[in-house]
């Protein structure tokens, strides 16, 4: 490895590894896979594989992905939930590989709820 | 780099590694592979959590979900269930001790934490020590650069004098002041030392933090000997802790191949260079002459001072010692200031004092609380309080060289000036806690017969006077004692104390001082009743069957390693007091309870 002659190469060196951590820390977006049965057998793992991609693709270390079970609204899945810090916990349904790429750049990245997708908000 | 979606943090320091973390890791690591999971599960070894009692713990991220006591044979469920499925497991999840049993999911929920302040520990169970990209990703060695490229030197001085920091070790000398002794002294080769030879009876503080954040010491070391103008440094570290050292050669390691320990750190004209000394495990070598000594590869005793480390230390050449704990502290002081350091603790004890809490006490661990915290909060509210209902008796603070509190000294809040005022001193940290069932006179005694033989032997009354008490100790627990013991006792342990060159004999007498002050019933029963109220001393205790309860199953005489017991089938069985080894297990396999000691 380089050795770190300035501020600004021990910054880059932190800015490289955040995502080592980042994972830790709560208090960010996070992006919530249904994985029961149900939805594993909607497709989940396919959703949930296209979600990192696409994460990773576009740099978004900042977004934390967890995964929950059934909430017995099964004829609905895959069901993605989107929570933004302050804002009301978006669920999408029937989310296939293909809807991630959209529900990533509207909702995490520009803020705006994929209203097509969208099964229900709550608190 | 890939992007992890969960990291699942395998606690790897000492105690659960003894508990069996190692096969646990290995396991994780292979049920992640199977379920095709490692590309997006982050697989993390960390150092110690605090909260040894329930280990092996792993923490799963990013719900903070708190698994205790976690067997290889439960990680497909627990892969399956949590990281597959997304449910947490609620089966091993933290549960509160009391009689609630209250499942705990998260991390920071837990009770035990929630009265902690972390500042030394805050890397601690949450990084991966031997990767210093997940240090500098947490603020590592932000301080140093800091310090370096910067602040001025007297700056960086000013700010850890007006934090209030007091060094770990024991004695608390202000750290500010110790780095401008040897910032002033004369002479162009300077040297800076780690004291790592901790070597109380239950106590592991600074083997935790060189587990679990080693690099937070190497940059403390690295700010400190800039300041005092030293290029070498010593890192002197028991060879009972191997995986400490081990992690320390890692954390240096990786601090020269990115030029943050060699020539010409970032840039500047600083240059330094850091060395681990093994020690072989005497425990006076944990005072700072003899630790030099040990370090010039000459016999570990101690000399006189002054002259003073910083005037002339090792080699004869200024030499600043701080401990693990003082000097982990260093790089969160130069990044939040002095002031919020100082915001800390109390008036005279400023930030925060790890302790090692162990005994009877439901969650053994490492506790990092805020200075001022009163013993009971520390014992009773981190700690749980004493297990099986017992009832607390006294906890011994600063290991053998500290002093024994009874139950009514626990509202002493703990900083440096109270807990000496009470005759015990705030020490390296050590807590261990005794419930009603230890004898306070073997306790003593315990501490006692530690002291004498790790004396080295140079001050005739620390090598003869403890010899001595050790003696009349015995022949209390024997019930061979005399009401004139105790003086003699109390005469000798002052005698010890003024006559002993170094802090080693100058504290030794401290456990039976302060116990006789506490507890001066318990060491009277002891010599006029030739009775044991808690029932440990031997010659003191009897044991004895009631006939009217006795079943004669004859299991407490097939038991008996003397046969001592006798008695037929169904008919009251007897114990021989003369062949009697009062070792208890006849009582303990008694199914009717019919066997009482008194």
């Amino acid at each position: 490895m380089k050795k770190i002659t300035s501020l600004e190469d021990l910054r880059k060196i932190k800015e490289q590894s955040k995502d080592l951590t980042s994972a830790r820390s709560g208090g960010k977006m996070r992006i919530i896979v249904g994985m029961g049965t149900c939805g594993i057998a909607a497709g989940a793992r396919e959703v949930m594989t296209a979600i990192l991609q696409e994460l990773e693709k576009r740099g978004l270390t900042d977004v934390a992905v967890e995964t929950t079970g059934c909430i017995g609204m099964c004829q609905k899945e895959p069901l993605v939930d989107v929570i933004r810090p302050g804002e009301p916990r978006t669920t999408y349904g029937e989310v296939g590989p293909g809807d991630v790429p959209r529900i990533i750049v509207e909702h995490i990245v520009n803020g705006n709820i994929v209203e097509d997708k969208v099964v229900g908000q709550t608190d | 780099m890939a992007l992890y979606r969960a990291h699942v943090l395998v606690c790897r320091g000492t105690g659960c590694t003894a508990s069996g973390s190692g096969p646990l890791y290995e396991t994780f690591r292979k049920e992640l592979a199977r379920r095709g999971l490692d590309k997006e599960v982050m697989l993390v070894e960390t150092g110690c959590h605090g909260m040894c009692e329930m280990g092996p713990i792993v923490v799963v991220y990013p719900e903070g979900s708190f698994y205790c006591r976690v067997k290889p044979e439960d990680v497909p469920e627990l892969v399956e269930e949590h990281l597959y499925k997304g449910r947490i497991l609620q089966r091993l999840l933290y549960t509160t001790p009391d009689v609630e049993k209250i499942k705990i999911p998260h991390y920071r929920d837990i009770p035990f934490y929630g009265k902690q302040r972390r500042i030394v520990l805050r890397n601690c169970g949450y990084i991966n020590p031997d990767n210093i990209e997940e240090y500098i990703a947490r603020d590592g060695y932000q301080a140093l650069a800091k310090v370096l490229l910067e602040l001025p030197a007297e700056e960086t001085l000013d700010i850890v004098k007006k934090s209030g920091l007091r060094g770990r070790g024991g004695a608390g000398f202000p750290t500010g002041r110790k780095w401008e002794f040897a910032r002033m002294a004369p002479g162009d080769k300077k040297y800076i030392v780690c004291n790592a030879d901790e070597g109380d009876p239950g106590a592991f503080m600074d083997r935790s933090v060189l587990e679990g954040d080693p690099h937070s010491v190497v940059e403390g070391m690295l700010i400190g000997a800039y300041i005092i103008g030293s290029d070498e440094g010593y890192i002197y570290c028991r060879a009972e802790y191997p995986l400490a050292i081990k992690r320390l050669n890692t954390a240096i390691e990786q601090a020269e191949e990115l030029g943050l320990i060699g020539d010409n750190i970032m840039g500047t004209d600083f240059s330094f260079h850091l060395h681990i000394k093994e020690g072989a495990g005497a425990f006076v070598c944990g005072e700072e002459t003899a630790l030099m000594a040990s370090i010039e590869g000459k016999r570990g005793m101690p000399n006189p001072r002054p002259p003073f480390p910083a005037n002339s230390g090792l080699w004869g050449k200024p030499t600043n010692i701080n401990n693990v704990e003082t000097w982990a502290n260093i790089p969160q002081i130069i990044l939040n200031g002095a002031e919020w350091f100082s915001s800390v603790g109390t008036e005279t004890s400023k930030g925060t004092k790890i302790f090692a809490l162990t005994g009877k006490v439901n969650n053994t661990g490492l506790v990092e609380a805020p200075m001022g915290m009163t013993l009971r909060e520390v014992i009773f509210d981190i700690g749980g309080g004493i297990p099986n209902n017992k009832k607390f008796k006294a906890v011994q603070l600063g290991g053998p060289s500290g002093g024994c509190l009874p139950e009514s000294m626990l509202d002493t809040p703990v900083d440096y000036e109270s807990i000496n005022a009470t005759g015990a001193i705030m020490g390296s940290g050590g807590m261990v806690v005794t419930d009603e069932d230890t004898c306070i006179v073997d306790f003593a005694k315990f501490f006692l017969t530690f002291v004498q033989n790790e004396s080295c032997g140079k001050c005739p009354f620390c090598r003869i006077g403890t010899k001595r008490m050790l003696e009349i100790l015995e022949r209390i627990c024997e019930g061979k004692g005399k009401l004139e013991d105790l003086d003699l006792l109390e005469d000798l342990a002052q005698k010890v104390k003024d006559g002993s060159l170094c802090a080693l004999g100058g504290t030794a007498p401290n456990p039976v001082q302060t116990t006789i002050k506490y507890f001066r019933d318990e060491y009277i029963a002891h010599i006029v009743d030739k009775k044991c109220p808690a029932k440990v001393c031997t010659a003191l205790i009897h044991y004895t069957i009631d006939p009217d309860k006795c079943i004669g199953c004859t299991r407490c005489a097939r038991e008996c390693p003397v046969q001592a017991i006798s008695g037929e089938v169904k008919k009251p069985h007897l114990i021989d007091q003369d062949l009697c080894i009062k070792c208890g297990r006849c009582m303990a396999v008694c199914p009717v309870k019919a066997i009482s000691v008194e």
